[in-house]
């Protein structure tokens, strides 16, 4: 399958890779899979006080797309309020990448680590 | 639909007489096959091809267990969605573990060790969710069917898992 620039500039330039200390309070992890092709995805936000995304970081184990997507969301996250992240849908990435009708899957994994994500950090806010 | 089942002449059920489908799947290839259809009708050749590609994706469907509880749910109206992509974190967890440390299995001081011990896992993953799919299908209640699709999910991914160790294996035995 023939993948797009934007693909393979984030599959070869992964932006954002990494881990953050999941136990920490500002931190929120999102873990998704797709289980049609195996796809696993960590998506991880440090949130600031009021509320704004300072940085993103993310593993991804699987196809091009899938690494791409959530490459993708990263950059797009940092800076935005939760609720302005919570506003990124998946037609967006697959528009931004040109990902191909079968691998659209791969953007909606993206769009639901990132609510994975932000829920994961409410959750611990509202223990806090 | 065809069920496959009847095609076969076994009892609908999780559980399959693997010997019985095998030997029931010759006869059944051996009568549709084309070449008893050489001096037949266009129309009857035609249907005996049809057949026997019927005959092939039942036995690869019943055959497999992870196919043929996919089967199962379709027969009893559940059906599979690809875009499920919230699963027990625990599990999405143990399964970056496993992705990391097949990555890390080339630089391993054995790296077929560091390969045949993420496969040892996958494999018992894989056996114990088959035990749990034949419990639930044996159970049989609606209760116990809605609760096969993350057990579907989960061996799905264990299939991908394997197929990745089977990649990095002939990797190393490429010297890649």
């Amino acid at each position: 399958m023939a993948y797009s620039d934007k693909v393979i500039d984030h599959y070869e330039n992964p932006r954002n890779v990494g881990a953050m200390d999941k136990d920490a309070a500002d931190v929120g992890t999102g873990m998704v899979g797709a289980p049609a092709c195996g796809d696993v995805m960590r998506l991880q936000i440090k949130v600031s006080p009021d509320g704004v995304i300072e940085d993103a970081k993310f593993k991804t184990y699987g196809c091009g797309s899938a690494i791409a997507s959530s490459s993708l969301v990263t950059e797009w996250m940092k800076g935005k309020t939760l609720d302005q992240a919570l506003e990124i849908k998946n037609s967006q990435i697959a528009e931004e990448l040109a990902l191909p009708p079968v691998k659209i899957h791969c953007s909606v994994l993206a769009e639901d680590a990132i609510k994975a994500a932000i829920e994961d950090y409410k959750t611990k806010q509202s223990r806090a | 639909m065809t069920d496959y089942f009847a095609l076969f002449g076994l009892p609908v059920g999780f559980a399959v007489d693997a010997e019985a489908l095998a030997l029931r799947y010759r006869d059944l290839q051996r009568a549709a096959h084309p070449d008893r259809y050489a001096g037949a009708s266009e129309r009857e050749r035609l249907l005996s091809v049809q057949q026997a590609s019927l005959i092939n994706e039942g036995y690869r469907t019943l055959k497999d267990p992870l196919a043929r509880a996919a089967y199962l749910l379709e027969l009893n109206g559940i059906t599979l969605s690809d875009t499920d992509t919230r699963m027990d974190p625990m599990f999405l967890m143990e399964q970056m573990e496993l992705r990391e440390a097949l990555d890390a299995a080339p630089r391993a001081a054995d790296p077929h060790a560091a390969l045949d011990q993420v496969r040892g896992i996958a494999e018992a993953t894989e056996r114990r969710l088959v035990e749990e799919l034949a419990a639930l299908f044996q159970q049989g209640d609606a209760a116990a069917l809605q609760q096969a699709p993350e057990r579907l999910r989960k061996l799905q991914f264990m299939r991908k898992l394997l197929d990745e160790v089977d990649a990095r294996e002939d990797d190393l035995a490429h010297g890649i």
